[in-house]
């Protein structure tokens, strides 16, 4: 068996966060695609805070864990409001057609 | 009253100028006119103080430059000379003020005529008040300012818009060269007061003091005077830097009489006399400022025979003149020349101002060749410019009389060949005068009526307000000379001039033989009926010269070919190098990578730009992930 280290934490990690972002911009179907991409990104730190607080033997970065689960949640709560409206108002939400950032 | 001399015009002109419009064309016409008037009023007191107290003074308005060692003030000089000058400026200068009222009756902006006229006689007191070269200068520049605004006067004429421009440049090669000559002054004199400079001129250290100029060994009071000389040149309008004067009768003909006659192409003259401490200790310049008198004198006369427009015949006569005056000052009789140009004045402007009432009978018509027979219809225009010829042909007794037969005199007096020339010269462009004059007088008036456009019954004597001020310079040229020949030029003359202008040698009061003196007038005389015969009574005599001797006849006409030499050597090689800079350096080159370019440049990018900003999030998203990688990696690697 292979000895579970602190590295491989971290490339788990780093691999949640690369889907995450690349989930954020290769998506061209749903804005909740993007949310949940979100959560993965957020979730690479949280490894990465328990891992290194288990490493150091540190309980402040399992703290900090504690507290982005919460800001997540309600983040994750806030978005889908956000989404719901947003559908009401304009019927969809193919991100495909949500360029009125365009000026 | 030295102040209110030299700022009642000033204040006049600015009136005028800026609220013309607000306080109307009467009044602006009236103010103008009375401000000068007092000027000159002043003036004649200042001249009689002069005349009888040995008057002189040195009032201090403001220090104007102050830098070091150089110090100029901006004051007011009265001695003699000035205030003979003062007199000529205000006199005339009022005199057409009043004449301009019914001149320019017909024109729309005679406010802004009345501003300039002032304006320049501002400019023209400040030049002749000056105590430094500086101050000088300004003056010198302010009425060149002024000439160039009244000759394109009317800027709605091509041609009054090209002679404008022509006497600004021509008259810029001869102030470059006078700015130079002042440079020297204060290079080796530390200063440009008049006092200092001629003070230190008389010392041995600066009479034998030898510059390398150019490559070539001068002695530094020559050089001085030289140049001093050749701006001299450029303002009055003598040969080779005369090309402007004939095309600035474009301008109003007040203008010209003011301007392009009695003041300011005297300026020069006033230049060189003002200097005759420093052109005394120089033969040389002496030598040239003769020749070059002498030349012009004779060329301007030969060119005024066979001219048609009877403004330009009476501007190379003032050419020749001028000329004159130059030939008086090289030979050394500044006095002399200061009274030429004193009756000069007053019979040249007359002159300008009659030719001025007969162009205005003849409804603007200027060839003399359309006029004729109409010395009945017009009698006091008629008297007037007889008058006028009669004085500047010198006819005895009248004021040309006394100022041409003393130069022709000094010249004969001063002993040397050049004198010699001089006098030869000066009797034979007498006689030229006196043809071309009364050309002028029998083809305008007398003979038969050419004028196709209008019938002789329409040709009406000019107004009062145009006559009465010609009255009173035909009576300054009937008596200025008689009155002033005793102050001017008589044994005790120096008692009048005092510290003004120098003599080196004590002028000797011997005359020159009778006989001398006898020719001019006697010449002068037969030339009337002599052009009396030619012009009226037998043109086919000069018919047949004229096919004869075409080529001469042509010479003439086209006043030495001049203009195609200069056009030939300097306007059109330099109007090609202007165009070439101007569409190969300018919008090829400098327009197109500098402005143009970046302009053309930053359309590129910012349309690019705009694709950018496409609005999809995941653009946005990319874009930060490339940016944050981007940092992160320059971190790392730091």
């Amino acid at each position: 068996m292979i000895e579970i280290g602190l590295q491989h934490y971290l490339i788990l990690a780093a691999i949640i966060f690369t889907i995450g972002i690349i989930g954020i911009f290769l998506n061209r179907k749903n804005v909740i695609i993007i949310l949940m991409s979100i959560e993965l990104i957020l979730l690479a730190v949280n490894i990465n805070l328990v891992s290194f607080s288990i490493y150091l033997q540190n309980l402040t970065g399992q703290v900090f864990a504690m507290f982005i689960l919460t800001v997540a949640a309600a983040e994750a709560a806030v978005g889908l409001a956000i989404i719901v409206i947003y559908y009401k108002n304009v019927g969809s939400i193919d991100v495909e057609e949500i360029n009125s950032l365009k000026g | 009253m030295e102040y209110a001399i030299i700022f009642l015009p000033l204040i006049g002109s600015i009136i005028s100028g800026f609220l013309g419009k607000k306080i109307g064309d009467k009044y602006c016409q009236t103010l103008t006119s009375l401000f000068v008037s007092i000027s000159g009023f002043l003036s004649l007191l200042i001249f009689y103080k002069v005349f009888t107290q040995d008057y002189s003074s040195n009032k201090l308005i403001f220090n104007w430059i102050s830098s070091g060692s150089f110090q100029v003030n901006w004051s007011i000089n009265v001695d003699a000379l000035t205030s003979v000058m003062l007199v000529v400026v205000s006199l005339v200068s009022s005199i057409i003020h009043f004449y301009s009222i019914g001149y320019m009756s017909h024109d729309p902006h005679k406010p802004r005529f009345m501003a300039y006229l002032s304006l320049f006689t501002f400019a023209m007191f400040t030049l002749v008040t000056a105590d430094n070269f500086l101050q000088l200068f300004f003056g010198w520049e302010g009425v060149g300012l002024c000439s160039y605004l009244l000759i394109g006067f009317w800027f709605k004429k091509p041609a009054a818009n090209a002679a404008a421009i022509k006497a600004f440049l021509v008259n810029r090669v001869g102030d470059f060269v006078f700015a130079i000559g002042i440079f020297l002054i204060f290079f080796f004199y530390k200063t440009v007061n008049y006092n200092e400079v001629f003070y230190l001129t008389g010392t041995s250290i600066f009479l034998n003091k030898e510059i390398i100029f150019l490559g070539i060994k001068f002695n530094l009071i020559s050089l001085i005077c030289i140049m001093l000389f050749i701006g001299a040149m450029g303002k009055s309008a003598q040969i080779f830097l005369h090309t402007w004067l004939p095309d600035a009768m474009e301008g109003p003909t007040p203008v010209s009489a003011l301007i392009h006659a009695a003041t300011m192409v005297t300026a020069g003259v006033f230049l060189v006399i003002r200097c005759s401490p420093m052109f005394e200790y120089s033969q040389t310049a002496l030598t040239f400022v003769t020749i070059v008198g002498m030349a012009t004198a004779f060329f301007a006369a030969t060119i005024a025979l066979v001219q048609n427009d009877i403004k330009k015949i009476i501007a190379y006569s003032t050419c020749s003149q001028l000329g004159y005056m130059f030939l008086a000052t090289g030979v050394g009789a500044y006095h002399v020349a200061i009274f030429h140009l004193f009756t000069h004045a007053f019979f040249k402007a007359l002159l300008f101002l009659g030719s001025g009432c007969v162009i205005h009978s003849f409804n603007e018509e200027q060839d003399i060749r359309s006029m004729g027979g109409v010395w009945k219809k017009i009698p006091y225009t008629y008297t007037l410019m007889i008058i006028g010829t009669l004085a500047l042909t010198g006819f005895p007794f009248l004021s040309g009389y006394y100022s041409k037969d003393a130069i022709i005199e000094s010249a004969y007096l001063s002993g040397n060949t050049i004198g010699y020339y001089g006098v030869t010269v000066g009797i034979f462009t007498a006689f030229l005068t006196a043809i071309y004059s009364w050309r002028l007088i029998f083809k305008t008036f007398h003979g038969k009526f050419n004028n196709k456009k209008q019938n002789l019954k329409s040709i009406k004597e000019s107004p009062l307000i145009m006559l009465l001020p010609s009255c009173l310079l035909a009576i300054g040229a009937i008596s200025a000379g008689f009155l002033f020949k005793e102050i001017f030029i008589g044994t005790d003359s120096q008692n009048f001039w005092q510290n003004s202008i120098l003599f080196l040698q004590d002028k000797n009061h011997e005359h020159a033989p009778t006989w001398l003196l006898a020719i001019t007038p006697i010449i002068v005389i037969i030339a009337i009926p002599v052009s009396y015969y030619l012009f009226i009574k037998n043109k086919e005599i000069l018919n047949n010269f004229i096919i004869k001797y075409k080529i001469f006849y042509n010479f003439l006409l086209n006043k030495w070919y001049f203009d195609e030499l200069y056009d030939f050597i300097f306007v059109n090689p330099f109007k090609k190098l202007g165009l070439f800079l101007w569409k190969k350096g300018d919008i090829n080159i400098i327009d197109r990578y500098g402005p143009d370019g970046i302009s053309k440049l930053i359309k590129v990018i910012s349309n690019k730009a705009v694709n950018f900003q496409s609005g999809y999030l995941y653009h946005y998203a990319f874009a930060m992930l490339i940016g944050f990688s981007i940092l992160l990696t320059y971190l790392i690697l730091q």
